[in-house]
């Protein structure tokens, strides 16, 4: 069990029409350890963590989440078998994530964003829904905002809050779809120091991120995509450090202004 | 003007207003099902659906209204011609309000529904807790206007021999011979109320603005 990744997936194809966006990708994500994935717009980072969290059907391949099969199975043949809407959701139960756009519901508070799938999913009470909502919310510094809509929240707070209602339903795994592409430099960073106090926590994370110097100090592993393929993957001193594969190269040049710059 | 022939268009608004009221409601109730017909994923029911919309909202309510008041009696039901008001009002807001509806929840933000799916929300819950109440914090504004239309359009129902306050006001001029200003104070009236109407509406839409103004 030990030996089990986190997150598993195996020759995973998706395509939006004619278009392949991940074309055969593979990839192990290692318990308790952060997984950054990099690469330009349009590489399909995102879509491989929307596949994971099964908010898209990939076309082909397979995904194990701690050793169990996400959404198909692999059949004697290789062929695919959609496995029954109950195990996929006890599956994806053990997946948290958190979004670039946040996805807070406006209708309710911070407070009652966190404690909604507590009492609505798990059956608990209210108030004790509430009292481990308001536990969360201190975790993220969010204490003094708990009574606040999210339309009263900056993004960065907004941003904490929706870490805070994925953490209260207790995930093994944590995802991150670029947590910090709708923020503000300054804000930016509240968001990553949560996110970096959580890695130091020993939560498995894999995180899609276009914050290079947090990919660099805070990843274990560096999975670099594009057009659908992985190019390169491995550690960051390996994927960053000189000599550098070249496409890696091209890339850092345009991201010298987003902490990258400290890796040349 | 004497007063007490203002005073006879307030009394007969009151029947104008219970029959929009009652008309709105029950539309609204039959939107819901509508609505719900049209986005499942019954290809029967969506069929039902729409084709109830297109019928009462592609023709006018005043050839709505004739057809139920004069097929009523044809299938042994006789009932008062208010009934009959309240029947096509009721069908014909409902295909409006059922559009409206259907385009709240259209509007409800996909990612909102994806994070209730990362949390494990049943498709029901999902429904209840998250899309029903933004969808309706959204059709407010419209449902609103449409509450407004239908007070306007309750006019048409003198056409069946419901006394309401065109009909008051029309019945009025021709024993007065004072058209103008008898039409003047009906639709003074019909501003009073609508005025209070709107106002109910933006009351309830700030209530469900969460936290935004």
């Amino acid at each position: 069990m030990t030996d089990t990744p986190a997150i598993k997936v195996e020759k995973l194809v998706k395509r939006f029409g004619k278009n392949t966006v991940l074309d055969g990708i593979d990839l192990i994500v290692p318990r308790g350890q952060v997984t950054c994935l990099i690469g330009p717009s349009g590489s399909g980072k995102s879509t491989l963590l929307r596949c994971i969290a099964l908010l898209e059907e990939a076309n082909e391949g397979f995904i194990e989440i701690d050793g169990e099969p996400l959404g198909f199975s692999s059949g004697d043949f290789g062929e695919r078998n959609r496995l029954p809407a109950a195990q996929t959701r006890k599956v994806r139960s053990r997946i948290g994530m958190v979004f670039q756009q946040f996805n807070l519901w406006p209708h309710m508070t911070a407070l009652g964003n966190v404690a909604e799938a507590l009492v609505t999913v798990r059956g608990m009470a209210r108030k004790d829904a509430e009292e481990r909502a308001m536990a969360q919310l201190s975790n993220v510094g969010l204490r003094e905002r708990a009574g606040h809509y999210p339309s009263e929240l900056s993004g960065g707070q907004q941003q904490r809050v929706a870490i805070a209602r994925a953490l209260a339903l207790d995930p093994g795994i944590m995802l991150f779809d670029e947590p910090t592409s709708s923020l503000d430099p300054e804000l930016t960073g509240e968001v990553l120091n949560v996110m970096r106090d959580l890695a130091q926590s020993g939560m498995t994370m894999l995180v899609v991120t276009h914050e290079i110097g947090f990919a660099a100090s805070v990843g274990s592993k560096i999975v670099f995509l594009d057009h659908g393929k992985k190019i390169v993957e491995g550690k960051p001193d390996e994927v960053f450090g000189k000599p550098r594969h070249e496409r890696i190269e091209q890339f850092l040049d345009t991201y010298l202004d987003r902490g990258a710059a400290t890796l040349l | 003007m004497s007063w007490k022939l203002f005073w006879l268009l307030v009394e007969a608004s009151r029947l104008t207003i219970i029959l929009s009221a009652v008309s709105i409601s029950i539309g609204f109730l039959l939107s819901s099902v509508v609505c719900a017909a049209v986005m499942s994923g019954n290809r029967t029911a969506r069929m039902a659906g729409k084709l109830f919309v297109s019928f009462f909202r592609g023709t006018p309510l005043l050839v709505q209204l004739l057809l139920i008041y004069y097929l009523l009696p044809q299938i042994g039901l006789n009932v008062p011609s208010e009934v009959a008001a309240i029947v096509g009002m009721s069908l014909c807001t409902a295909a409006y309000q059922a559009e409206i509806l259907r385009g709240g929840f259209a509007s409800v933000p996909k990612g909102l529904v994806e994070a209730a799916n990362m949390c494990g929300f049943s498709p029901a819950a999902t429904f209840r807790r998250i899309r029903l109440p933004i969808a309706v914090q959204l059709t407010i504004p419209a449902l609103t206007s449409e509450a407004i239309m239908m007070l306007k359009s309750s006019s048409l129902v003198s056409v069946v021999g419901v006394i309401e306050l065109t009909r008051m006001a029309q019945d009025l001029a021709a024993s007065t011979y004072r058209p103008l200003e008898l039409y003047a104070a009906a639709g003074f009236v019909y501003l009073v109320i609508n005025i209070v109407v709107a106002a109910l509406g933006l009351g309830l839409e700030r209530r469900m603005s969460w936290g935004r103004l």
